[in-house]
């Protein structure tokens, strides 16, 4: 598998390094032969649903679990056998894991008992992280006493105070609410950006990963399935598991009849047409492929358009969501081809493109298709 | 996409910290111990030795003097005298003399009556406290909590004060009694004191507490909207309780049910204060061969038989709550 | 459910009225100025005055306090690190073997224990000379042994409700092990530490059968001094007596339970206080 993200190496020195890294709890392997490189500054997103090791090997690197196997660096240094109250490496907790008697300027502080400061000192540097997420009227309150989004920044300034060189964040939105969720990504970013550590989010919300990384592994069964920034992963999905895992596809089993440059053209008997798609490297004529289209990227209409990759189908059923509409519709083979279409029009003045039963036609660009070889 | 092409940073400007792993400011090498492995062995180690030297030790001293011989010496008791260096004799009269077995047989019974007398008005108790509003729920918990703080003596004294022949209450029973029977059945009193009922009902009364606790803390947890599924699915609420509430609250049943029988099958104090002399129960048995007789050996035999037997129903106990736990385990 | 479930209230009725009903018969009594204890004859303060010119009851109470603080505060730092060990050290030599022997005193009936410790109090005395006569300090270490049991699993029980990560989070901003003791477990599960030490107070006030086995001669405590005039019969010095224990018992518990809801409620307060007024 080519990781699009290790191009990265050699140009600047990894500051994390993960070789070879697993973690077996008994029999059961929670992380198996991860190898990853984080660069300095990064915001990483650890992708994957519940159960698939992304929160095993944030553990790893914080110092709770010690790896079964392969090393772990960090700014050059090995990881093993150092526990986590010796790593320069801070966490922000899911449940935010706040201290519950001590006021919200004591969580923020506590850290720093363990640096060599003068209590002024100290207490300039809780000021400033407060002041950093704009807690500075609260520092006397409690956990208690503070709402659920003022918990999740006293965790995150308690996490920075310390200025670790790795920050890990563990599901850091998800016991936000959505409104507050939105608001408190850029808020993250931001406070990235004006810190410079480098941020490692383990998530099971593509969204979130997607908006904040600057990269993104995608993790299965303790593996890692693709690493890439958020567009690689998304446009250019090694795999049929990253493909569906990541927004949305349909489908379809091809052969490929012919490449022609940048051109192959790929026999689909479900569409019952032969595909004119943007060839990945490598493809030769004969070769059995996977061809995922994303719902997005096919245009839906009435009259039939000119040009390559047109079907034609009737509409089995539709979704309406505010602001696009999901069209199924039914393939001559029997097949259902998803089909996003932007509402640009209000739907009530006519504005839909076809209503169930009517026939229409769908086109798609070659550049869209994705061709999986795996 | 936002922060894909964030510039290389700055590093941290005011970073409190020096690379490298921290290390603690002065440590000298008690402190490494300790900070090793030092605090870990402490708090084991003193609750280990404690328990290993004031629990252990004892028991395994009453297992061995269960095959000791009984002699006149001080301590009464001595091993190997007549060649074998265990000595079974106690344990052939555990089963030959008719006092243990039937003094085993009633304290098992006894202690199987007050459980499911405890059961019976317990049960209700608890699943009315789940159905009561916060409040007054509280006031209700704390009422039934309360006796169990009070002295476990007193309680039982109370009893004796209600048993007695002239007091309110037993002539009220009495009163009672002769309306319903015969003029020629009519009583001047009933007998409580010393008697095996007497036995049972302050059982019964010593140790409700702590079967309406656990079987409360279990029922509360149960999901109400399970119980509104069922009533919604067409059960009446007496079949809502059968295939619902019961089978769900056996956990708290059993919890319940061994906190009361173990303690009450080696009871010394409840029949020895309104108890029947003659038919005494295996608590006090083993103190009268300890103590009046001073046979050491049989004392502690008696003992190892009563704890083999509470000892079954425990081990079930923990089979079903490991089996109980590793299901939940499972289901993520 | 809108229903009132009145066969269940009913229940509940009747239980409580039979836990409460002889002790206030007893309460009543103890105002009895009859000799004879179960009939009334009119009211009087008179027991409550002899009960306090009775030396042999104030020294008993007296050296029970004494035994009941000692055994509480011992058994309540040896629970606490037995529950600490079994909640937090995953893996130790002995592991089986203590959480064995935490657990194996609540299947022993109070006889047995009483008897085992007997043995071996006596038996060490023939060796090495001590304890060279049962009393105080024997007393109060049956005491102990008794209670660690209820403190343990007080102390595990709450452990294992706690949010491990909080721990975490200690370490992972630089504290070692103990440090997290002492800076997030302890205070955290104080709460429970001081009602560990409650039960065990409790339970060492009120044990009669091991220390009367354990007890010698002229260490009396209040159980025991209580256990021998009870065997006699019911008296009304005894209702007297009993009344008192009962009143202070109930008025600490309410105490303590007063506390206790004032500040659950004052935290649900402030936490519905901080959702509303910021987001």
């Amino acid at each position: 598998m080519v990781e699009p993200g290790a191009e990265r190496v050699g140009t600047v020195a990894p500051f994390i390094r993960i070789e070879g890294v697993g973690k077996r709890f008994g029999s059961f392997r929670a992380v198996e032969n991860v190898n990853l490189t984080i660069d300095r500054g990064e915001i990483f997103s650890l992708l994957g649903g519940s159960g698939c090791g992304k929160t095993t090997l944030l553990r790893m690197l914080a110092g709770f679990e010690m790896p079964t196997e392969g090393r772990i660096f960090i700014d050059g240094q090995d990881m093993a056998g150092i526990p986590a109250y010796e790593r320069p490496v801070n966490m922000m907790f899911q449940s935010y894991a706040l201290f519950p008697h001590m006021s919200v300027a004591k969580n923020v502080g506590y850290g720093l008992k363990h640096e060599p400061m003068t209590g002024p000192q100290r207490a300039d540097r809780v000021r400033e992280m407060l002041d950093l997420v704009q807690l500075g009227p609260y520092a006397e309150r409690r956990p208690h006493q503070i709402s659920g989004g003022q918990r999740q920044r006293v965790a995150l300034a308690r996490a920075l105070a310390r200025a670790p060189k790795l920050l890990l964040l563990d599901e850091p939105l998800a016991a936000l609410d959505k409104k507050l969720r939105e608001h408190t990504q850029f808020e993250l970013m931001n406070i990235q950006e004006k810190t410079g550590v480098t941020f490692v989010v383990v998530t099971h919300d593509q969204e979130e990963a997607m908006i904040l990384s600057s990269r993104v592994a995608v993790m299965d069964k303790g593996r890692i399935r693709q690493v890439g920034s958020p567009t690689e992963v998304y446009e250019y999905p090694a795999s049929r598991f990253v493909a569906d895992f990541i927004g949305q596809a349909t489908f379809f089993d091809g052969v490929v009849r012919s490449v022609e440059g940048p051109v192959a053209g790929v026999e689909v008997g479900a569409l019952g047409l032969e595909v004119q798609a943007r060839a990945v490297p490598g493809l030769v004529a004969g070769q059995a492929v996977t061809m995922a289209l994303r719902p997005e990227k096919i245009e839906i209409m009435r009259e039939r358009p000119e040009g390559p990759n047109v079907v034609a189908g009737a509409v089995e059923d539709l979704g309406y969501f505010g602001n696009h509409s999901i069209y199924k519709v039914r393939l001559p083979g029997g097949e259902i081809l998803s089909v996003l279409s932007a509402n640009a029009r209000r739907v009530g003045e006519s504005g839909r493109v076809a209503v169930w039963e009517d026939s229409v036609w769908m086109r798609f660009d070659p550049a869209a298709v994705i061709l999986l070889t795996e | 996409m936002p922060g894909s092409d964030l510039a290389p940073p700055s590093g941290p400007t005011d970073s409190p910290r020096q690379d490298g792993p921290r290390e603690g400011p002065h440590e000298g090498p008690v402190a490494r111990w300790f900070n090793r492995r030092g605090w870990s062995d402490l708090i084991t180690g003193i609750p280990f030795f404690w328990l290993f030297f004031f629990f252990l030790i004892p028991f395994v001293i009453v297992v061995a003097m269960s095959f000791a011989t009984r002699s006149p010496t001080s301590p009464p008791f001595s091993f190997g005298l007549d060649g074998g260096l265990l000595d079974f004799r106690s344990y052939a009269r555990l089963f030959s003399d008719q006092l243990y077995i039937r003094a085993l047989g009633i304290s098992l019974w006894m202690a199987a009556l007050s459980t499911v007398l405890c059961l019976l008005i317990g049960y209700p108790m608890a699943l009315a406290l789940t159905r009561l509003s916060p409040s007054v729920r509280t006031i209700m918990l704390m009422l039934v909590i309360l006796p169990f703080w009070t002295s476990f003596l007193l309680r039982v004294y109370a009893w004796m004060g209600l048993m007695g022949t002239n007091s309110w209450f037993n002539r009220g029973l009495t009163a009672l009694y002769n309306m319903v029977v015969p003029a020629d059945w009519a009583l001047r009193s009933i007998q409580m004191m010393n008697t095996n009922f007497a036995v049972v009902v302050v059982m019964v009364y010593s140790y409700l507490p702590f079967m309406v606790l656990p079987l409360y803390a279990n029922l509360e947890r149960l999901d109400m909207t399970l119980n509104e599924a069922a009533e919604d699915l067409g059960s009446r609420p007496w079949q809502v309780f059968r295939d619902v509430t019961l089978p769900l609250s056996i956990p708290g049943i059993i919890a319940g049910g061994l906190l009361v029988f173990i303690p009450v099958s080696g009871e010394l104090v409840v029949p020895g204060l309104v108890g029947n002399p003659s038919n005494p129960m295996i608590g006090r048995v083993i103190s009268d061969e300890f103590a009046s007789a001073r046979d050491w050996p049989m004392a502690a035999t008696v003992a190892v038989a009563l704890l083999v037997l509470l000892v079954g129903p425990m081990m079930a106990y923990s089979h079903f709550e490991n089996r109980a736990q590793t299901r939940r385990e499972e289901a993520p | 459910m809108n229903r009132r479930p009145t066969f269940l209230l009913s229940c509940l009725m009747f239980g409580i009225a039979f836990l409460y009903v002889p002790i206030l018969s007893m309460i009543v009594f103890s105002f009895n100025n009859a000799r004879l204890a179960t009939v009334w004859g009119g009211f009087s303060t008179k027991w409550y005055g002899k009960l306090f010119q009775n030396d042999q009851v104030l020294e008993a109470a007296f050296l029970s306090l004494r035994v009941a603080l000692v055994s509480a505060t011992v058994a309540t730092i040896l629970g606490t690190c037995a529950g600490i060990a079994l909640a937090r050290l995953r893996r130790f030599r002995g592991r089986t073997l203590l959480s064995g022997m935490v657990t194996a005193p609540l299947i022993m009936p109070d006889v047995i224990t009483g008897i085992s410790l007997l043995i071996f109090f006596i038996l060490l005395g023939s060796w090495i000379g001590w304890p060279a006569e049962r009393g105080f300090t024997t007393v109060a270490l049956a005491h102990i042994t008794i209670s660690v049991t209820y403190v343990t699993t007080i102390i595990q029980s709450r452990l294992s409700q706690s949010d491990l990560s909080v721990e975490e989070a200690a370490m992972d901003l630089g504290s070692r092990p103990w440090q997290v003791l002492r800076d997030i477990t302890l205070p955290i599960i104080s709460p429970a530490i001081l009602s560990g030490w409650l039960l065990a107070f409790t339970i060492s006030l009120d044990e009669v059968v091991v220390t009367s086995f354990v007890t010698g001669p002229g260490t009396t405590t209040l159980p025991i001094l209580i256990w021998s005039k009870v065997k006699l019969g019911v008296t009304p010095d005894i209702n007297a007596l009993a009344t008192i224990i009962v009143a202070v018992v109930t008025v600490g518990v309410l105490i303590g339970w007063a506390i206790l809801t004032r500040s659950d409620r004052r935290r649900r307060r402030d936490m519905r206080l901080a959702e509303q007024s910021n987001a």
